[in-house]
């Protein structure tokens, strides 16, 4: 569990943070959006301890990160952006280091030690130097240890950056699965990324939160859109007008080959698919296309960061 | 106890990984014969006086370049940010840092052990004031290692990080000299004196171990190492 409360944070002049809430349940991965510039690692690092906000707090695992950060960093595993390393180690040597300093012992120690090797799929670069590895592998094994002492909750600053695809996909599989049984808080300007790992969003812009919410509340629409041929228009947005649910009606663009957009605008979060694809049929009307017109993820995120509106969920 | 091992032995590590260790034991010992031999014949007396006369000054250049990068480094490659965000107390950080580098301080004192063991063989050597001279010497060492690594943890900028040491070793070790304490009055020259690093220094190398002097090198170590900690605690702040 994680949970920003109010968390203010100025450097100087300027505001990064300005009163920055929200909360992710145990055993759920949310993705933390935004432009840069928004916010997002000045949120994170101050949810791992390393900055302290000018104002609010967070609670993770339980314990308060500003009055109690090593009880929190105990439970907690961190990729900071770009993931630094100590480039003079040997990967297996900063693994064994970052061992010590979680205090791992013994037989626990072993098996975390193999299974993040594993899961990171580094084993063949250990004895290599960490400066002369390619970004993919510096960016596992830093994944590797941030996991390694299979924390209840994951920080990861842009956890995908230089990877190439195939990695990539391997990373989020790692996150998806790690994500069953973890807390994970990811930031990312790759929206694909937030559809293919995480269940929420929150979308961060100018140190607010802009929208939070699940993906499918998030993308979801309120308008309903039906494209048919209909002889008299003006009936047929009387007859779409009476569906229970419909709030209006409205023509869209001109007829094309004697079809016609209508936009069906809910005053809900129903569905009036099938009394709309009913009526259609009753008429006798030729349909061409009937859909709910839910947006992307990216959609959002262009209105978002073009209008500055608030997407409630 | 366990994380101020590791990190001294990451340190330690780190120092031999790079060219830094190699250059200063070099450069520490290659000073120290060269300040030993430079009057040693002259004098013909078996004594090491040659040596520790030159220590203060040496360690006053030498010291700031194995501190400079002890978190200046750390902060400019973003391994900061791993660190402090370990359950680690700053404290312990800070003492596995300070170890790593007395360690390799002490290394450079063992390698001028061949000269008090040459002299010994030579003629009758007062081992009083050898071992004065390498206790004061990794005291003074350890309290221009802390000042070292308190300038350290205020920068990312290792370069500054040097000067920054080497100014104030400089300054501590300079208010203590005849040169400076003897332009002032004797009351204020005490007190200078007092002050000075090398000034207690030269006490310890005659073979008097005072327990003032001592007291004074660990104080002065410690009130570093803590300004350290708070240096890293303040950089929450930023």
């Amino acid at each position: 569990m994680i949970e920003a409360r109010n968390l203010h944070k100025a450097y100087g002049e300027t505001i990064a943070l300005d009163g920055v809430s929200f909360s992710v349940p145990a055993g759920e991965v949310v993705g933390l959006l935004g432009p840069n510039g928004a916010g997002k690692t000045t949120a994170m690092k101050i949810l791992v301890g390393f900055l302290l906000p000018s104002q609010g707090t967070a609670i993770l695992a339980g314990h308060d990160v500003v009055r109690d950060p090593l009880e929190v960093q105990r439970r907690l595993g961190y990729l900071p952006e770009n993931a630094p390393l100590y480039n003079d180690m040997l990967a297996q040597d900063f693994l064994l280091f970052m061992a010590d300093m979680r205090e791992l012992r013994g037989d626990h120690r072993n098996r975390r030690l193999s299974t993040v090797v594993e899961e990171c799929g580094i084993g063949n670069v250990l004895t290599r130097t960490i400066g002369h590895l390619s970004k993919g592998y510096r960016q596992r094994v830093g994944l590797a240890a941030a996991i390694l002492h299979d924390p209840e909750i994951l920080v990861l600053d842009e956890p995908t950056t230089g990877l190439d695809p195939n990695q990539i996909v391997e990373v989020r599989e790692l996150i998806r699965r790690m994500g069953e049984t973890k807390t994970i808080i990811l930031s990312t300007h790759i929206l694909p990324e937030v559809e293919a790992t995480c269940q929420r969003a929150v979308i961060l812009i100018d140190g607010r939160v802009r929208a939070d919410g699940s993906l499918e509340e998030l993308t979801h629409s309120r308008v309903q859109v039906v494209t048919v041929a209909v002889p008299d228009p003006r009936q047929a947005c009387d007859l779409f007008r009476e569906i229970p649910g419909v709030k209006t009606v409205a023509l869209d663009g001109v007829p094309d080959h004697g079809f016609q957009v209508f936009r069906l605008e809910m005053d809900g979060d129903g569905d009036v698919g099938e009394p709309t694809a009913e009526i259609v049929r009753q008429q006798g009307w030729r349909l061409r296309e009937l859909r709910r017109d839910d947006r992307s993820l990216e959609q959002v995120f262009r209105e978002l960061t073009a209008t500055g509106a608030e997407v409630a969920a | 106890m366990n994380r101020i091992r590791a990190v001294a032995g990451r340190e330690l590590r780190a120092y031999f990984n790079s060219p830094i260790a190699y250059i200063f034991l070099l450069a520490f010992a290659g000073a120290a014969l060269l300040m030993f031999f430079n009057s040693f014949f002259s004098r013909g007396v078996a004594d090491l006086r040659g040596l520790f006369d030159a220590v203060p000054l040496l360690m006053v250049l030498l010291v700031p370049a194995l501190t400079m990068r002890l978190w200046a480094e750390e902060d400019k490659q973003g391994t900061l940010e791993i660190l402090m965000t370990l359950p680690a107390r700053p404290a312990e950080l800070v003492a596995g840092k300070f170890l790593a580098s007395w360690a390799l301080l002490g290394v450079g004192l063992l390698l001028t052990l061949g000269l008090p063991i040459t002299v010994a063989s030579l003629g009758h050597l007062d081992w009083g004031p050898v071992l004065g001279g390498y206790l004061g010497a990794m005291l003074l060492g350890g309290a221009y290692l802390a000042i070292g690594q308190f300038i350290s943890a205020t920068t990312e900028n290792q370069i500054l990080a040097f000067i920054m040491a080497l100014v104030i070793c400089l300054a501590f070790y300079g208010v203590g000299a005849e040169a400076f304490a003897g332009l002032f009055s004797d009351t204020t020259a005490a007190i200078l004196r007092g002050l000075g690093t090398a000034s207690r220094f030269r006490s310890i190398a005659r073979g008097v171990v005072d327990l003032r002097d001592l007291i004074y090198y660990l104080s002065l170590t410690g009130f570093f190492l803590a300004a350290s900690v708070g240096a890293l605690r303040a950089r929450r702040w930023a």
